[in-house]
């Protein structure tokens, strides 16, 4: 690509400027709202004439606290764990996928693909009841176990890709060297595949943070109940108030996570990513 | 230190194929010997086997007398450079010739791992680029990096894969005398697969043709030249490759291209009338004009169609018409030896001096003596004198000895390096 002429340059920036506003304003929109007093709520301004934290008040300290700080309590331990659980079984898949040939390969893929296409709302009716039967309704376990069937379908996916792209050359030049199969995975492999670990365990957080419809259906009280099904049962102060204000300050909050771990996983990557191959 | 033996290694695929056909080979305590052939010829398989990577289909492969068959790399105790180095990019240089050491965390403590990966900085010059990672380096350093992890750890022998084919020709000399000299001062048993038949002559004490899987000579590279047991080895060996013509068989005189020659006398009369391919090395050839030809020499005279001068010695390109008989045979030998000549053409080596040029009638000769007779239908050399050959082998072995005990008396001497 040559150098490109200025006007050709003004034409790229407001190209991208128009699509960084696309996705910003929803999000600025929310974090605007969150600061706007129940009486400016529709007031029909961009910014809040009279910014206050009062929702920020009411779901950390008033009347919505007592739903919010346990969702979100529920949210980060199943998040956690669910997203923890899928990249280490999905490591092991992915190895053994990249690096074996084993009878029922191609099914073990095909299946994982067919799960993620799966549509979810689809599972949800049976396992409401399963769960109740078997105990699991309305725990943290009972929403660990569908996450899983969510992300571990596309974290195999991306993880096999990702060994695939490491030289075999080097596992072998570490049996060579003395390694047993696991030192050679623990030494060698794994740290080669970080960038795509880390790439992996963002997606399937993100995938298990966002859900919604496991969250409604499978947990009923702040026991196990995750943030975006608390927020769908956050009331105003009184009945003829809606709860908007209140809902943005949440949805600000549980946005701030989302963006500090891509914001420190990306360094990760970016830096995995550019570390060095076999050969010039 | 150890003598590694191969037994009639065979090596199948799945569809049947044998990769590796009957080899077998002994290879003795600190000696340097070479698998070299054309591209495809199993040479890395039969490799691999030896370190482990490739199951053996059978024969027995002892290491010390001990069958290793089924051992699994890591308890072979031997050190490998693969011919992308494969070096570990998230490690810094030193780490990655410290690799095999911490390994055995327990064995090894912690000084002696930093003494060693000193040692082995020190004899490859890596000092400065301690704590560079790989993707910092140059081809040769990274080359050098991955010879470093092989010496590290003292293992029983080296092995390694075509480790100078990603580099530049003149690195590539200079890494081969890098490799030549550790070899002989660690006095290491070393086996090296390439298939540049320079390599192949410059590092090994012995050097094991193969074709297709199958051994053809395991011989000093001295003997390879000079007494090559086939047309294959005889192709192979030499740069530029050795002339063949066909001769025809007429009493006690064969009839060549260019001149008629004296039957040898290892050519029996029973080839009366036969057609046999004549192989004369292009360094065999002289030019009249500058040196004089002794009694016995062969004088013929020959239309130069292209010469090169390269300062040191002049080619000359002659060409000829081959009888279809052999040219098929011929031109089968070539596409087996990576080649992909058009024509049929006579190389000559002469003389710098030589004012020989494009399109001049050139006067050159040649000492029969120096040809070798071919079978042209088993490829079997008719004029290979076995006394001979047994008497460079056994020279070259003398000297082997020698100097690998000169080696070792020295490091006895100085054991601060290595």
């Amino acid at each position: 690509m040559g150098a490109m002429s200025t006007k050709e340059k003004t034409a790229w920036y407001v190209g991208a400027l128009l699509i960084v506003l696309y996705a910003v304003i929803p999000v600025a929109y929310i974090v605007s709202m969150s600061f706007k007093s129940e009486a400016a709520l529709s007031d029909k301004k961009f910014f809040p004439s009279d910014a206050t934290w009062a929702n920020y008040d009411e779901i950390f300290a008033g009347n919505g606290s007592d739903l919010f700080l346990p969702a979100l309590r529920n949210s980060i331990i199943t998040c956690l764990i669910a997203t923890l659980i899928a990249v280490v079984l999905a490591m092991f898949a992915a190895y053994a996928i990249a690096r074996l040939d084993f009878p029922g390969k191609r099914l073990v893929l095909t299946s994982a693909l067919a799960v993620a296409v799966f549509p979810v709302i689809t599972m949800v009716t049976p396992l409401f009841n399963l769960w109740r039967q078997v105990g699991l309704y309305d725990t943290i376990p009972g929403l660990i176990i569908p996450y899983l069937a969510l992300t571990l379908p596309i974290s195999i996916w991306t993880m096999s890709a990702f060994f695939r792209g490491i030289p075999w050359d080097m596992e072998q030049a570490a049996q060579v060297d003395g390694a047993t199969s696991w030192q050679a995975f623990r030494k060698v492999i794994v740290p080669l595949a970080a960038p795509g670990v880390f790439t992996t365990a963002i997606i399937a957080f993100f995938i298990a943070w966002n859900d919604f419809v496991f969250g409604l259906s499978l947990t009923s009280t702040s026991r196990a109940q995750p943030v975006p099904a608390a927020l769908s049962s956050f009331t105003g102060s009184s009945y003829f108030v809606q709860p908007t204000g209140a809902i943005s300050a949440a949805a600000v909050i549980v946005t701030i996570p989302v963006v500090a771990l891509a914001l420190i996983f990306q360094r990760r990557i970016v830096a995995g990513l550019t570390n060095g191959a076999v050969k010039g | 230190m150890s003598r590694i033996e191969l037994k009639n290694i065979v090596k199948k695929y799945g569809d049947g194929f044998p990769a590796v056909n009957d080899v077998s080979l002994d290879i003795a305590d600190g000696e340097f010997v070479i698998l070299v052939g054309p591209s495809g010829c199993g040479k890395s398989t039969l490799l691999r086997m030896v370190v482990g990577l490739e199951d053996i289909t059978s024969g027995d492969l002892l290491i010390d007398g001990k069958r290793v068959n089924d051992l699994a790399p890591r308890d072979r105790d031997l050190a490998m450079v693969f011919q992308n180095y494969a070096l570990y990019p998230h490690l810094t240089v030193g780490e990655n010739i410290a690799f095999p050491l911490r390994l055995n965390h327990s064995k090894v403590p912690e000084s002696e791992v930093r003494e060693r990966v000193q040692r082995a900085a020190d004899m490859l010059e890596l000092n400065d680029h301690l704590d560079r990672k790989p993707a910092n380096l140059s081809g040769g350093q990274r080359q050098r990096v991955a010879m470093g992890r092989a010496i590290v750890r003292d293992a029983k022998a080296f092995l390694f894969d075509e480790p100078l084919s990603n580099l530049d020709a003149k690195l590539r000399g200079q890494m081969r005398t890098e490799i030549a000299r550790m070899q002989r001062s660690l006095g290491t048993t070393t086996l090296y697969v390439t298939h540049d038949q320079t390599e192949a002559m410059t590092l090994g004490d012995r050097v094991a043709v193969l074709r297709k899987g199958v051994l053809q000579q395991v011989a000093s590279p001295r003997e390879l030249y000079e007494q090559p047991v086939n047309l294959f080895v005889a192709g192979f060996i030499g740069s530029p490759p050795m002339n063949f013509l066909p001769a025809r068989v007429a009493g006690d005189r064969l009839q060549l291209p260019f001149c008629e020659v004296p039957r040898p006398a290892a050519v029996g009369a029973e080839h009366d009338g036969k057609l046999l391919i004549v192989g004369v090395r292009p360094e065999h050839f002289d030019d009249a004009e500058v040196t004089d030809a002794p009694s016995g020499a062969v004088t013929f005279q020959a239309q130069v169609d292209v010469t090169e001068w390269l300062g040191n010695e002049l080619y000359a390109y002659v060409p000829f018409e081959a009888a279809a008989e052999t040219r098929e045979q011929l031109a089968e030998l070539d596409r087996e030896l990576d080649g992909e000549s058009m024509r049929s053409q006579l190389v000559v080596t002469l003389d710098a001096m030589s004012a020989v040029r494009d399109g001049d009638t050139a006067q050159l000769w040649f000492q029969p003596t120096r040809m070798h007779v071919f079978d042209p239908v088993s490829g079997r050399n008719l004029t290979r004198d076995e006394e001979k050959a047994a008497k460079i082998g056994q020279q070259a072995e003398v000297l082997r000895k020698r100097s690998l005990e000169r080696a070792r008396s020295q490091n006895a001497q100085t054991p601060a390096h290595v």
